[in-house]
């Protein structure tokens, strides 16, 4: 059948609908001229955006909204959304238009105690178009978080860093071998510092820690990020994500090489392993 | 007998139980003003509840081996003697061990033949499950007595007879019980019987000064009908040692009154749906008299409710295996209707609301009683979160909007089958099936040919020209069809419901009403979804017709792309909304039998497969015999982006031309609703809040478990906007790979 639009809606403005919010979705801003990337970047004026959802209930409190960005600096080896590695893999939005998409569902967002989850891909490649969705957000009471790697969190200032009520910090690894072997960047320092300074100005914040066997599962690497973590006094949940194959198939559509197509999602037994490790450095973890 | 083990028994008890007070409710017939006046709201949460008795778990036992030998046959028994309310004799499951008595015929799940409804259903269904009726009957019923169904299809014009062929009109109730009316079975506790009969002696001598018109002698002789069913009610309670004249005192006994009167309901009619009302606030009223003065504990009131509700599910009817098919499996829709607020914003919420909630865990999961909150995020937060709970941990129970129905049907109303709401004991309705809109277009292309037959089924309009379709010709050929079939509807639903007043009657449920009861007819439509991402696709992109030899449209090419319906996009939402307003319209155009009000419903909560089926290609892609999407849903694939887009694409069809209910069935997979049990409590919790804030009319949780989400597999259409989600990550399952699925459930459910 014809699918849904994906391409251009109503009065030239972008369909925000995706033709379907997990299929590969691959060059859809390749006929953007550069200058237009770049001046988007620099201003926020545009979103590249992979796709949307509502109706989320495991990307921060609430029933939330998830937008996912288009454009990461990590390469880590269990991610489930490679296409969104590259920022031309996504659909570029003028802000006013993901501005007018949420303010459908802010009242909403509001009664079911969620809000809006800029996720990724990681949203800090795009930190003016973040900041000004915050902004434009909060103008509407609605909740923001932020999922990220922390790597680019110097791009917002503290005062922008006011408008998010929560960040998501996925933690990749606690030593750099670690991080290096996990996501392909060894410099970790900048995540860590994130935290010290969201802990410094007393931003809550949930960890996040993807739960692979053979690859993630290491009791010493857990235990040191435990006691960084309490340690930092803001973070109010830590989140063990058990890891799954469901983005198997983007790593071959895309042609990459998959590092991880023989490892097994952890048993029950293992996450729980891996919570109370946590659970015993004084955190709220699940 | 049962008095025995309830201390201490009935006679002793009766004299320490304080009188209820009187008021309005004891000068008239008004069971909303003793509920007003009466009722113990409950503010708190679960934790008082108490699980199964041993007594209720040997006599749920002893049922067991029952069903699975129904399961087994089809059918465990059928009695051949016609059922009327005092046909059989008193039957029993266990009687040492209920607490609650009554079946519908001598034996559990033994199922009666009701022919006044159809004659040719009973001859059929007996057939089917090897047996061989009562040449007494057979003469009885061929020779002397007129049924329903003959005196409907006398009457049947031929346009209505082609409808019924093609589908295009589908399950019109004109071979069996049309239902869909519940008596006030709560009259049956409060007054006593003798006090019932004497209200409706007065209401019939009230017409005795009235002109003998049509109109006065047909209610003269249902009057006369109503008093002598309930005359017959008395009887057959007789059969089992109660003397139901009076009031009930106890709350067992209100119980046993109570389902006295249902049961006389579902001894004579085996309509489409035979709901029990809004019964657990009523009888919370006796059940805290009882257990304030000592006369129960909270475990002997729980047992009482856990025995009610084991006779609501053994409520059985026989039936067609083509009936099966349209309404997938063996439904009674005995609803009850929980919860809800009061006109002066108390909420309605008793210990019992909750008690009849647990019996989901006493007796286990099940769809009948047809559980349905009525939800608003005013009621308390102990129960709202309870009854996320249950659907959670039971996926058995179904939300509608208290705040909606309210408004229109005042705080003492109560759902028919699924959806449709109506006043306890003042209102009834005419049920009338559905119309299947999808198929309506597709005649608007074709001239009125069907699109599978290439009959002629409608009137011979010249069909479109050209090769591609333009929206605005399409929709004056649309708005002509639907005009036409609006007529032919509302000729056919009169001429049923005729028929069933004059043929099948039902006396005892109209007994427990009172006179002239305000009326509806209820219509409903199928394919909402289909249509309006037809017609956005005609309007957004170009739809090619494909024509076969004859001439007939039989296919269309799609090009380019076009906004589908559940994505919260107005371009279609608003054509969705159109089309309901629409042939809204033209039903109101055409006066009802009995001037009842035309309602109509979205909802075809299982019957969407059948519709499909008949259906041929459509223009939004869909193929010739895919099903359609259940009740008010998008069409299964289509919604990406989330249920509160979906659900607020839906929440777009006006209730005011959607009386009759607009169902939203939603599938979720609890780790789905979040990373806790808490959370995931919390966050359903939240959806309800906001889609009944809002107008958001009615909700099914579908709540999955592995052998559900197995079924979603093979039945996409089951499981609608189904999305399976993890954190950053969300898929909608009907579009993985099967091995993707099958990963999905092992990862989803391991070690489970």
């Amino acid at each position: 059948m014809t699918a849904p639009g994906d391409a251009v809606g109503q009065d030239g403005a972008p369909a925000l609908e995706a033709k379907n919010e997990f299929e590969l979705r691959v060059g859809l801003s390749r006929n953007v001229p550069e200058m237009t990337i770049r001046t988007g970047l620099a201003t926020g004026e545009i979103g590249f955006l992979h796709s949307f959802t509502t109706g989320s209930a495991v990307d921060g409190p609430g029933i939330r909204l998830v937008a996912w960005t288009a454009g990461c600096m990590f390469r880590c080896r269990f991610c489930h959304n490679p296409d969104t590695w590259t920022m031309t893999n996504g659909l570029p939005v003028p802000f006013e238009r993901a501005v007018e998409e949420l303010r459908t569902y802010a009242h909403g967002l509001r009664v079911m105690g969620g809000g809006l989850t800029l996720s990724g891909g990681e949203p800090l490649m795009q930190a003016r178009f973040a900041a000004r969705l915050f902004a434009a957000a909060k103008a509407m009471r609605v909740h923001t978080a932020i999922e990220t790697n922390g790597f680019y969190s110097d791009r917002l200032s503290d005062a922008e860093l006011q408008d998010i009520d929560l960040v998501l910090l996925d933690m990749k690894g606690f030593t750099p071998e670690q991080h290096e072997q996990v996501s392909g960047v060894r410099d970790n320092q900048r995540v860590m510092a994130f935290g010290e300074r969201l802990a410094r100005l007393r931003r809550p914040m949930w960890l996040r820690f993807v739960l692979v066997p053979g690859l993630t599962g290491i009791p010493e690497e857990m235990a040191k990020l435990a006691e960084y973590a309490a340690g930092l006094g803001v973070v109010e949940r830590v989140e063990v994500l058990p890891f799954h194959q469901m983005g198997a198939y983007k790593w071959a559509r895309l042609g990459i090489d998959y590092s991880l197509e023989a490892a097994q999602p952890p048993s029950a037994e293992q996450v729980e392993a891996a919570v109370s490790i946590f659970r015993a450095a004084g955190l709220n973890a699940c | 007998m049962t008095e025995s083990r309830l201390k201490p028994s009935p006679a002793t008890t009766e004299q320490k139980l304080p009188p209820f007070a009187p008021g309005l409710w004891s000068r008239e017939i008004d069971v909303r003003d003793f509920i007003q006046q009466h009722v113990t709201p409950y503010h708190g949460d679960e934790a008082f509840l108490a699980g199964p008795t041993e007594r209720t778990n040997a006599l749920w036992a002893h049922l067991q081996l029952l069903f699975a030998k129904e399961r087994e046959k089809g059918v465990l028994d059928i009695s051949r003697i016609p059922s009327t309310i005092v046909a059989h004799d008193a039957g029993y499951i266990d009687k040492d061990l209920e607490v609650i008595v009554g079946l519908q015929t001598e034996a559990p799940l033994k199922r009666a033949i009701m022919p006044n409804g159809g004659f040719r259903m009973v001859l059929t269904s007996l057939k089917t499950y090897g047996y061989k009726p009562d040449p007494a009957v057979v003469e009885t019923f061929t020779k002397y007595r007129k049924t329903h169904n003959e005196g409907v299809f006398d009457a049947y014009t031929d346009a209505v007879r082609r409808c019924r062929s093609s589908h295009i009109l589908t399950g019109l109730p004109d071979a069996y019980g049309r239902g869909r009316i519940i008596g006030d079975y709560r009259r049956v506790a409060l007054y006593g019987v003798d006090r019932l009969i004497a209200a409706k002696k007065a209401e019939k001598a009230g017409l005795d000064d009235a002109w003998s018109t049509d109109e006065i002698i047909r209610d003269r002789e249902e009057l006369s009908e109503q008093i002598r069913a309930l005359g017959e009610l008395k009887v057959m309670a007789a059969k089992y040692g109660y003397d139901i004249s009076g009031p009930a005192t106890t709350a067992r006994e209100a119980v046993q009154w109570l389902y006295f009167g249902y049961l006389a309901g579902v001894k004579e009619q085996n309509g489409a749906a035979m709901s029990l009302g809004r019964t657990s606030t009523f009888l919370d009223i006796y059940f805290e008299r009882d257990l304030a003065s000592g006369a129960l504990t909270e475990s002997q009131a729980q047992e009482i409710v856990d025995d009610f509700v084991i006779k609501l599910r053994i409520v059985r009817f026989l039936r067609t295996p083509e009936y099966d098919d349209l309404f997938s499996g063996d439904p009674t829709w005995v609803t009850e209707s929980i919860g809800g607020l009061g006109d002066d914003g108390r909420s309605l919420v008793t210990k019992t609301s909750f008690r009849f909630l647990q019996t989901l865990y006493n007796l286990g999961p099940a769809p009948e009683p047809n559980l349905t909150i009525w939800y608003s995020p005013r009621l308390p937060e102990g129960f709202r979160r309870f009854t996320a709970k249950v659907a959670i941990d039971t996926s058995s129970i179904q939300f509608e909007s208290d705040e909606i129905m309210r408004r229109e049907w005042g705080d003492d109303g109560a759902i028919a089958c699924c959806v449709s709401p109506m006043r306890m004991g003042r209102q009834m309705q005419f049920f009338g099936a559905r119309a299947n809109l999808a198929k309506c277009l597709l005649y608007a292309i074709n001239g009125g040919r069907d699109e599978v037959s290439g009959e002629q089924i409608g009137p011979p309009f010249e069909p479109v020209q050209g090769d591609y379709l333009d929206f605005d010709d399409v929709l004056d050929r649309y708005e002509r069809m639907m005009d036409w079939l609006a007529e032919t509807y509302v000729s056919a639903m009169n001429v049923i419901h005729y028929m069933h007043d004059k043929y099948a009657y039902e006396r005892i449920e109209m007994a427990l009403h009172d006179y002239a009861p305000f009326r509806t007819m209820a219509f409903g439509v199928a394919g909402m979804s289909v249509v309006s991402d037809s017609l956005s696709a005609i309007k957004y992109a170009k739809v090619k017709v494909v024509r076969d030899e004859t001439g007939l449209v039989v296919d269309y090419v799609t090009e380019g792309a076009f906004p589908v319906f559940g994505n919260n996009d107005n371009r279609v939402d608003h054509l969705a909304a159109w089309l309901i307003s629409t042939f809204m319209e033209k039903l109101r155009k055409h006066p009802t039998y009995r001037n009842a009000k035309h309602t109509q419903s979205v909802l075809t909560i299982t019957s969407n497969v059948v519709y499909g089926r008949a259906t041929g290609n459509t223009p939004d892609g869909r193929r010739l015999g895919e099903p359609f999407a259940p009740g008010a849903n998008p069409m299964h694939g289509r919604d990406s982006h989330g249920i509160h887009a979906s659900a607020a694409s839906v929440a777009k069809i006006p209730y005011r031309d959607a009386e009759d209910g607009i169902s939203l069935t939603t599938s979720i997979v609890p780790a789905g609703l979040g990373r806790t049990r808490d959370d995931q409590i919390t966050n359903l919790t939240a959806i309800l809040d906001a889609f009944f804030g809002s107008t958001g009319y009615h909700m099914n949780v579908n709540v999955l478990n592995r052998d559900t989400l197995i079924d979603a597999m093979d039945h996409p259409e089951k499981y609608p906007s189904l999305t399976i989600r993890v954190s950053g990550y969300a898929v909608n399952f009907v579009r993985l790979t099967r091995e993707q699925q099958l990963d999905v459930i092992n990862r989803t459910f391991h070690g489970t």
